[in-house]
């Protein structure tokens, strides 16, 4: 129980307002134009720099599946700041991709309640508060990659010049300029990914929600997009919640790491990822690092998630 | 100069095999031929008692060959000859002016424009139905049944009793074909599509419930494009579905145009070289419905990015 208690609050998170410092330049491409939302065109007062981006208190979800009742959620309670990256780890069927869905309203939770963006679930939804990335780029295969990027503006209703501006410049920001009139199938698979994240972002929602976007790609690959989303997180300081199998992956990428073990889903651990911002690949073979990897990994054991 | 000069017949022979053009049409051209080898054998076999008959009863002394030239050229053969089917089609097509009662080409306009009309109002009662059965549950467990159902009866009970009935309603001519011929065409219809409307990806309408979208971007960003695939191979089905419908509806009406009534004439009167050669005319007509339907889905293929 003390495990799940709320720690993003505590002084000792001096990442957050360090990064606030950092990133000031480079804010700038990316972090200017906001939606035309109400909610969005409040302007956010400097002074609240631990506002809450996710704020989860007691949510269990319960499934009805015909061989009876799962618990795919169970007295979940996690506090994220803006400007966190926290990652969700944990085996199959710990509920890490279900906490994703309930904070993005594409599940409800059976109890409990749900802050995101300080707003609830469903409000933050309507208000495009977040972008989802899924394990798959679910890119529409019939539209141009341009085309891919600008569907959720359509859908938002900017203007074209608006969509065709932004269209540019976030296949900039994922390094694929030139690639506009390229349908999917002509990509690989890590720029299919990009992509998709490209997508997400195109929108500036402050919360970025990936579930193992890397999931289905070669080790190689993987290694670089991480080094991209590191520096794409470094420059538009989105609030990312991420999903993943892999402890690398989750110690590289994470400000901090949030260990998730079955039946029922729950929380067993939430580990600080407070080694220095700029790190790069060769930064996993540091003693830090292999500590809190060691200490995730710890943290699995006890979560009986290797006793498969 | 002599090597190349020997090599040459080797290297001719293996080249024309290698053809594009006789790699492509050689294995359909063998099957045409071999079904216009059997044809005759056919032809011969089936009018030598009527050729004997006739000629017995003349008493004119005849040969073997006198008999199979008599069983390729007879005037009320029980299976024409191709060459004979071949000349009365071309006669009536290019012997008449298109306006002459005799003239296939005038029959043919007469099928093609119910058929035309039937496949219209046939796809969009199919595509209608689809989108009701795919929006309510309701609908799908009322509507599906008797869309199946309507199938099960056969068309030539069914045709007379539109006939009289909208015949009754001062309904002639063109438009109860029409009828005759969407009612069998709209069921491949609203079978591909009631599949094409439900063909998305979850994480596709996952995605434009995170951009909270309307249902009616849902339909017509998601839902109408997944679907066009489904669409054009169940209008390749119709259409040649909804030609047959227009033939069937002549038969009943004692229509005095169109290929289904020359069919009716030559029936009556023993003529069989006209039925075959309406035959073939319908066989020409629905090959260029089909051509023109392949031919929209390859263009509309060609926009929405189809990979070749």
């Amino acid at each position: 129980m003390a495990l799940q208690m709320p720690n993003s609050l505590k002084p000792e998170t001096p990442d957050v307002t360090l990064r606030r410092d950092d990133r000031g330049p480079f804010l700038t491409p990316v972090g200017r134009v906001r939606m035309s939302n109400a909610a969005d065109a409040k302007p956010q007062p400097a002074s609240m720099p631990q506002r809450l981006a996710v704020d989860v208190r007691n949510v269990s979800l319960t499934f009805e599946t015909s061989d009876g009742k799962v618990d795919a959620l169970s007295n979940v309670s996690l506090e994220v700041a803006e400007g966190e990256f926290v990652s969700f780890i944990g085996p199959s069927g710990c509920g890490k991709t279900t906490m994703l869905r309930v904070v993005a309203d594409l599940q409800q939770p059976t109890s409990g309640t749900l802050l995101v963006n300080g707003v609830s679930a469903e409000q933050a939804r309507l208000e495009r508060g977040y972008g989802y990335v899924f394990q798959a780029p679910a890119l529409f295969p019939w539209r141009t990659i341009e085309n891919n990027i600008k569907l959720p503006l359509e859908v938002m209703g900017f203007s074209d010049s608006e969509q065709r501006e932004r269209a540019a410049r976030y296949l900039a920001l994922v390094n694929l300029t030139g690639f506009e009139r390229k349908f999917p199938w002509q990509l690989s698979g890590g720029m299919q990914q990009r992509v998709s994240i490209a997508r997400a972002l195109s929108f500036d929602p402050a919360l970025l929600l990936m579930d193992e976007p890397f999931g289905a790609l070669d080790e190689i690959v993987r290694d670089h997009l991480n080094e991209q989303l590191l520096q794409l997180w470094d420059k538009t300081g989105k609030t990312v919640l991420f999903v993943t199998h892999s402890i690398p992956e989750a110690v590289f990428l994470s400000t901090r790491i949030v260990v998730m073990s079955p039946r029922p889903g729950r929380i067993i651990d939430i580990i600080d990822c407070d080694f220095p911002r700029d790190r790069s690949l060769e930064t996993r073979e540091t003693p830090e690092f292999l500590k809190i990897a060691q200490r995730v990994r710890t943290g699995l054991r006890a979560g009986h998630s290797y006793d498969e | 100069m002599t090597n190349s000069a020997l090599a040459f017949p080797v290297s001719g022979a293996d080249s024309l095999r290698r053809h594009p053009l006789v790699a492509r049409y050689a294995p359909v051209a063998t099957i045409v031929l071999a079904l216009i080898a059997i044809w005759y054998v056919a032809t011969v076999l089936m009018n030598l008692a009527l050729v004997r008959d006739g000629f017995e009863r003349e008493e004119t002394p005849y040969t073997v060959s006198d008999l199979i030239e008599g069983t390729m050229s007879a005037e009320r053969p029980l299976l024409p000859a191709p060459h004979q089917v071949v000349a009365a089609f071309t006669d009536s097509v290019f012997g008449y002016p298109p306006t002459a009662p005799r003239s296939l080409v005038y029959h043919s306009a007469v099928t093609l424009s119910a058929t035309l009309l039937g496949f219209a109002l046939g796809a969009l009662l199919g595509v209608a139905l689809a989108l009701m059965i795919v929006h309510s549950r309701v609908l799908e467990r009322s509507l599906l049944p008797w869309i199946i159902c309507s199938q099960m009866v056969p068309i030539l009970a069914l045709a007379p009793i539109f006939i009289v009935v909208l015949g009754a309603i001062g309904l002639h001519g063109l438009l109860p074909k029409s009828i005759i011929s969407a009612y069998l065409c709209f069921f491949p219809i609203t079978i591909g599509m009631v599949k094409g409307f439900t063909a998305p990806d979850p994480m596709q309408l996952d995605l434009m419930r995170t951009w909270s979208a309307t249902p009616r971007q849902v339909s017509s960003k998601l839902r109408w494009p997944s679907a066009v695939p489904y669409l054009f191979a169940s209008l390749k089905v119709a259409i040649s579905i909804s030609l047959i419908g227009a033939i069937v509806a002549e038969l009943p009406t004692g229509a005095e145009a169109g290929i289904g009534a020359r069919l009716l004439a030559g029936s009556y009167y023993g003529q069989t070289v006209q039925i075959w050669s309406a035959l073939l005319a319908s066989a020409v007509l629905a090959s260029g419905l089909i051509a023109l339907v392949g031919l929209s889905e390859r263009i509309v293929g060609r926009q929405m990015g189809t990979r070749p």
